[in-house]
């Protein structure tokens, strides 16, 4: 155990962080909605996010789980995964948006405090996934929720996902 | 397939698997007694077309029974056999066909939000007794898994009982896949259940293949077998530090997780894609391995062999973790039986089955490996089955290498055009996935249908459950990992 502990401490596995992706920043910035120097103040460099799984196939929950490991290490951008949307600045979802899933994203949304901002991730989140079409899906998050933030993939990889949400950041300051 | 039930009840000896007929009502009553009584397993129950199926198993020999909805009412075998209840349900909600007899009226995967829905209140089961409180959990959980919704009762810090309700993940993806072209209809079994989309594409290939009575390029075959391997992998890798998280051990969680991410790097080197979606397709695999892909694998087995004994040795002798794991969520060996459990929720309850050795398919029967089976049945039993799986994966995947520089790559083979139908039993890192399959004349999907090994393992976490604390439940939840997505469908 004490090995274990020496080895991470000897040879730390964590990668350079990526850039953020500066077109979404741009975006971000442009549509201005809620960076307001309130928000700023109030975010500061730190966001907390909320996941949602809107009916993912959990390819993108994977991916997501994945930043919390040692060669990500999202935290030490001060974004960390909140357990309450009550603490929650980002709702981060996955998934077309299933019919049986779309009331309690809007109830999660709802009981976020402003200012907030909703993320979707995957190509499904986005809308043009391979589920868009169904009939029991929603399919996509921008037909419930006004989203700020666009990341591709199916699943999205932890780069791409960490580009995207330091863009929050990046665009927060 | 000489002798037993099944043979009888198909009315011949056939030695191919999954040969389906038709049979009629008196018999499929039948059935609920013999699966009941254990001589049949069920592997699962679906209806399309106006038909009920099920596919059944008995030893080495295995059928799909069916039976024609008259007036869209059939027998309900959920009556005899409590591991047909949920599928029953929700054929029920899908088709509008009607399981007489069927002992809980509820629906289960219709929620009421659907064209045309109600979104009536869902009844839970009723509990009676003095002092019980209960505790909602879900669709929203706490983490970063998919939604689903447990309702636990109670008593003190004990639970007394705990209803699943599931569905909530519901996309219609069989119905997507009706009419689709099958490379399309492939992408869609992939993305039933992300954790497990190298398994689901490997079943849709073999069934369709069957269908369309071709076999895949024997190269594309060890490379499906490298695939199954690497994701049983990383998912057993990322499961057993997640349930050492869950019993607040993050030291190991942080070790097994940092594998597990070398697990999709390497895939990705090999592949292409780290969970390696659309890599398997009907006719073969999409494309060959990457030049330093192999490179790649072999440096990764070479890691795993360096640094995975020291991290089960820390297991095996962390006290704390051993008071977490041991003698909790208990599942018997008669449940296990009960409802046919597959994957390691069966094995570390002493079933013993693995469709890789069961079906031999793909090339599993030239390749040597073992089974590893416990019977404790509790959480650390469960962790231990993976522990020995993860050993076999390796083992594998180095027999796979080595069998690839004699065959030359080999496109996919184009499926012919013609009606069939196919049948695949293939062993997910969870369990065994099975996946039906029939084919038009145009040579696009008729009809599909895939049953999750989570059908027959989510029962049994309510049962396992009991009267542990309510406070074990993320270990208990997480040691049986069961698929919401890949139920739900
Ligand atoms: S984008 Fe892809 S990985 Fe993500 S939920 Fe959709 S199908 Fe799954």
């Amino acid at each position: 155990m004490s090995k274990l502990l020496w080895h991470g401490l000897l040879a730390p596995l964590t990668e350079p962080a990526p850039a953020a992706d500066e077109e979404a920043t741009a975006t971000l910035r442009a549509l201005g909605r809620e960076l307001g120097t309130a928000t700023r103040r109030r975010l500061g460099r730190s966001l907390a996010i909320r996941e949602l799984d809107a009916g993912s196939c959990n390819g993108c929950e994977l991916e997501i789980n994945a930043l919390g490991n040692a060669f990500y290490d999202l935290e030490r951008f001060g974004l960390r995964f909140v357990a309450s949307p009550r603490h929650a600045d980002v709702l981060l979802v996955t998934g077309p948006v299933t019919l049986n899933m779309r009331e309690a994203m809007e109830r999660t949304w709802l009981a976020m405090p402003a200012p907030k901002f909703v993320v979707a991730a995957g190509d499904c989140a986005i809308g043009c996934g391979l589920f868009a079409a169904s009939p029991v899906c929603v399919g996509a998050v921008d037909k419930v929720l006004p989203v700020d933030l666009r990341i591709a993939g199916c699943p999205p990889d932890p780069t791409a996902l960490l580009r995207g949400l330091l863009s929050l950041i990046a665009a927060n300051q | 397939m000489t002798e037993g039930v099944l043979p009888a009840l198909i009315g011949t000896a056939q030695p191919a698997r999954w040969p389906r007929v038709e049979v009629d009502a008196a018999t499929w009553e039948e059935l609920g007694d013999l699966l009941a009584a254990g001589t049949l397993d069920l592997v699962s129950l679906w209806a399309e077309d106006g038909a009920v199926h099920a596919a059944l198993r008995e030893g080495a020999a295995a059928a799909i029974l069916s039976v024609v909805a008259t007036g869209g009412r059939f027998p309900s075998l959920g009556r005899d056999h409590a591991p047909a209840l949920r599928l029953e349900r929700a054929i029920q909600d899908l088709t509008g066909l009607v399981a007489e007899g069927i002992p809980d009226l509820r629906p289960w995967l219709d929620h009421g939000r659907w064209a045309g829905g109600t979104g009536g209140v869902y009844e839970f089961l009723p509990v009676e007794g003095e002092g019980l409180h209960q505790i909602p959990v879900g669709p929203v959980h706490a983490g970063i898994i998919e939604p689903g919704h447990f309702r636990f009762t109670a008593h003190g810090e004990t639970v007394v009982r705990l209803e699943q309700r599931l569905g909530y993940t519901h996309k219609g993806t069989a119905g997507l896949m009706r009419g689709a072209a099958p490379l399309h209809a492939a992408r869609l079994a992939g993305r039933v259940s992300g954790d497990a989309t190298v398994a689901y594409a490997f079943a849709f290939a073999l069934a369709a293949e069957q269908a369309a009575g071709i076999e895949a390029p024997a190269r594309a075959q060890w490379l499906r077998i490298l695939m199954a391997e690497l994701e049983r992998l990383a998912n057993h890798l990322g499961d057993i530090g997640a349930i050492c998280n869950d019993a607040a051990f993050a030291v190991l969680f942080a070790h097994f997780g940092a594998l597990r991410e070398r697990v999709l790097r390497a895939s990705k080197a090999a592949f292409g894609h780290r969970l390696m979606m659309d890599a398997i397709v009907p006719g073969g695999v999409a494309h060959d391995i990457a030049p330093d892909g192999v490179a790649a694998v072999e440096a990764l087995l070479a890691t795993l062999h360096r640094q995975l004994p020291r991290l089960v040795k820390t297991y095996d002798e962390t006290n704390s973790l051993q008071d977490r794991t041991v003698g909790t969520g208990v599942v018997r060996a008669a449940w296990a039986r009960r409802f046919a459990a597959g994957g390691y929720i069966g094995r570390a309850a002493g079933r013993d089955f693995d469709a890789r050795r069961w079906g031999a398919y793909g090339g599993y029967d030239a390749l040597t490996f073992d089974v590893p089976v416990l019977e404790a049945g509790d959480v650390n039993a469960r962790v231990w089955v993976r522990i020995r799986e993860l050993e076999q994966s390796m083992a594998l995947i180095a027999q796979a290498l080595q069998r690839l520089p004699a065959l030359p790559w080999q496109s996919p083979l184009p499926l012919p055009a013609r009606e069939g139908e196919g049948a695949a039993l293939v062993e997910s890192f969870r369990g065994d996935v099975f996946l039906w399959l029939r084919l038009g004349a145009d040579g696009h999907v008729v009809a599909c249908h895939f049953r999750d090994p989570s059908w027959f393992q989510w029962p049994l976490l309510e049962a396992a459950i009991e009267n542990n604390i309510v406070a074990d439940f993320p270990l208990c939840n997480k040691s049986f990992n069961c698929a919401y997505s890949g139920h739900d469908g």
